[in-house]
């Protein structure tokens, strides 16, 4: 990105001013390299955010933004309830893909001569990668009850305990998710594959605490140097792709019905209060919901591959965070509360201190912040400040995002020496296909780590804790 | 001007990826299209044809059909678990019907890289060459 477009407001803070038909500035978060190595297509999007109607406070992106459809990933964007819109490109098309981290009681000392078992049982037992299923199928009244009860609804069908659900966004269920506004299409594309992993940058991951760097905050975490945690990313599979497609189709006839001036198709939205934008929020939380119910049945699975190799394994949950959403929440606009809808696009919710959503145990430390990387180099916990409550809407960066494209990666690596080299370093990889693997290596995406000082630096969250893969389940 | 022929390939796009058919009708260059679905996921030549599956689909615009085209391959493609090794396609104005063949995912044979999982309206692009061969492309979601 050309650095003259902006103006720099500190070390870390860069804004496009507002002009022609931008409501709010643009506002980066970012180190300069970050900035410089950003798309210029960036720009355009964090622009083209800023003309959306009902726009609050300003255009964010998020120190790891990059090219989206519509709104950047790593875009922010808060919305007046009356006036604003909500757009299915603004939430992203896998629907609530998120971070689950669970904390096993056990140390990498205790795992390292057991790790080749506990690989191949994860494996074994978690589906994964293009045409796995689940063990459930879900006939039509247990659809729609999974989509109203998310990891709730898990927990009940025997899938994980129900402190489980307290670590998790919303206590596990989306509220006021409307399952009948969900196409068959949608829900066909959901029938078996409760449990799964997908494909594409979606892992499991068995993680040593190699550094802490805020220890009160990791002692409130749980978390010290030598213990191993487990996390999955993963997110809505092919549900929430299907109503975001067909949200995309429907807001863009609406769109023009509502006289709503478009700079870019991917960009389709309706105003909230229409019944097109009610009936995409509907939808949008069922597969949140079916997100957090995922993410909640495959953390079942992983306790049974665990307690099958390392029967003194205890998983507990020490968050589940989501990437792709609209939510409403109460934040300070102009020196008072308000409510707004929220869209965080490739941006992780970072709530401070105090925050009423969070769990008594967590309450006075902030929220943990799950940052995934890739498996070749590292992962990051972080908490939720103050700061970044006054200065994004409580929204840090969510992961390392790709630095080349799948057919580049293709050309420089295959999957067969990607997994040698990384068994040669300690980290096993488990994964149904060599050229997902050679996609996915971890040369093809950049640096988390920059992304996550850049995070700190700027205001938005702090680091607790660096996580490296010991093994990796790759979809 | 000699015409190549029919064909389908990829080209790079950020975190996705393009498809993109050719062929001497746009119906042919709509089955390429298709056939670049099936090579995101596996090579092409790995899969047989032991099923076939009927699709249809309707838009009154070119660009739209394409995308509603691409999205009921992906469609078919999640909830079978199929890989199509071949289309036949038919367009009659507005409206597409098609049949797919291929075979259910083997998962050592085919070694899936990764699933579609659906078109997008970026780069989405129905157009006729100076031949007048057509060039169909859409970047789809993985």
């Amino acid at each position: 990105m050309d650095l003259s477009l902006l103006t720099r407001r500190s070390e870390h803070e860069w804004a496009i001013e507002p002009r022609g038909k931008m409501r709010v500035p643009g506002v980066l978060f970012a180190s300069e390299p970050l900035v410089r190595a950003m798309d210029h297509k960036v720009y355009e999007q964090v622009t083209n955010v800023a003309t959306l109607p009902g726009i609050l406070s300003a255009s964010f992106a998020m120190p790891d933004a990059h090219w989206g459809y519509g709104f950047a990933v790593g875009g922010v964007a808060a919305f007046d309830p009356e006036e604003g819109v909500v757009s299915a490109g603004g939430v992203g098309f896998d629907i609530s893909c998120g971070v689950r981290s669970l904390r096993t009681r056990l140390t990498r000392a205790e795992i390292d001569p057991r790790k080749k078992e506990l690989a191949d049982a994860l494996f074994h037992t978690i589906p994964a990668g293009v045409g796995s299923r689940g063990q459930i199928r879900l006939g039509a009244e247990e659809m729609d009850r999974m989509l109203r009860g998310g990891a709730r609804w898990a927990v009940e069908r025997g899938y994980g305990e129900a402190g489980d659900l307290e670590r998790v966004e919303e206590r596990g269920a989306m509220r006021d998710a409307r399952p009948e506004w969900v196409s068959d299409r949608a829900k066909a594309r959901m029938r078996d594959e409760v449990g799964t992993l997908g494909s594409g940058n979606h892992y499991l991951e068995v993680q040593e605490v190699v550094e802490v760097f805020d220890e009160a905050a990791a002692g409130a975490f749980g978390l010290r140097t030598g213990d191993i945690v487990v996390s999955i990313h993963c997110g809505s599979r092919g549900l929430g792709h299907q109503i975001g497609t067909e949200a995309l189709k429907e807001m863009l006839e609406a769109g023009q019905r509502y006289g709503i001036d478009l700079p870019d198709r991917e960009l389709a939205c309706a105003p909230i209060r229409s019944k097109e934008g009610e009936r995409y929020l509907g939808a949008m939380r069922a597969a949140i919901n079916v997100a957090l119910a995922n993410r909640q049945a495959i953390t079942h699975l992983a306790r049974e591959a665990f307690a099958s190799v390392l029967k003194q394994a205890d998983l507990t949950l020490l968050y589940d965070v989501s990437h792709n959403t609209c939510k409403v929440e109460t934040h300070a606009v102009g020196g008072r509360p308000r409510e707004v809808y929220i869209h965080r696009k490739g941006a992780t919710r970072a709530f401070g201190p105090g925050h009423r959503d969070l769990p008594d145990a967590l309450r006075s430390v902030g929220q943990p912040v799950l940052i995934g990387g890739t498996m070749g180099t590292c992962s990051w916990v972080l908490v939720g400040t103050e700061s970044g409550m006054a200065r994004s809407f409580g929204s840090a960066c969510h992961g390392a995002g790709r630095a080349m494209s799948r057919h580049q990666a293709l050309k420089q690596w295959h999957g067969r020496h990607v997994v040698d080299e990384l068994e040669g370093r300690g980290i096993l990889v488990r994964s149904p296909s060599l050229r997902g693997v050679a996609e996915e290596a971890p040369g093809a995406y950049k640096d988390v780590t920059e992304v996550v000082d850049a995070t700190e630096r700027a205001g938005l969250a702090r680091r607790v804790a660096k996580l490296v893969p010991v093994v990796v389940v790759k979809g | 001007m000699a015409f190549a022929a029919p064909r389908h390939e990829h080209f790079a796009h950020d975190a996705d990826i393009g498809v993109r058919g050719r062929g001497r009708t746009l119906a042919e260059a709509f089955a390429q299209a298709g056939m670049a679905l099936t090579a995101v996921v596996t090579d092409p030549a790995t899969v047989q044809e032991t099923l076939s599956v009927a699709l249809a689909c309707e838009s009154s615009e070119p660009e739209g059909l394409l995308f509603d085209w691409l999205n009921a391959v992906v469609f078919e493609m999640a909830t079978r678990d199929v890989l199509f090794a071949r289309y036949e396609v038919e367009i009659e104005g507005e409206r597409l019907r098609a049949r797919g063949f291929g075979e259910p995912v083997v998962v050592e044979r085919h070694q899936p890289a990764v699933e579609v999982k659906g078109a997008t309206m970026t780069a989405l692009r129905v157009a006729r060459e100076a031949d007048g061969s057509w060039v169909v492309e859409c970047v789809v979601d993985v």
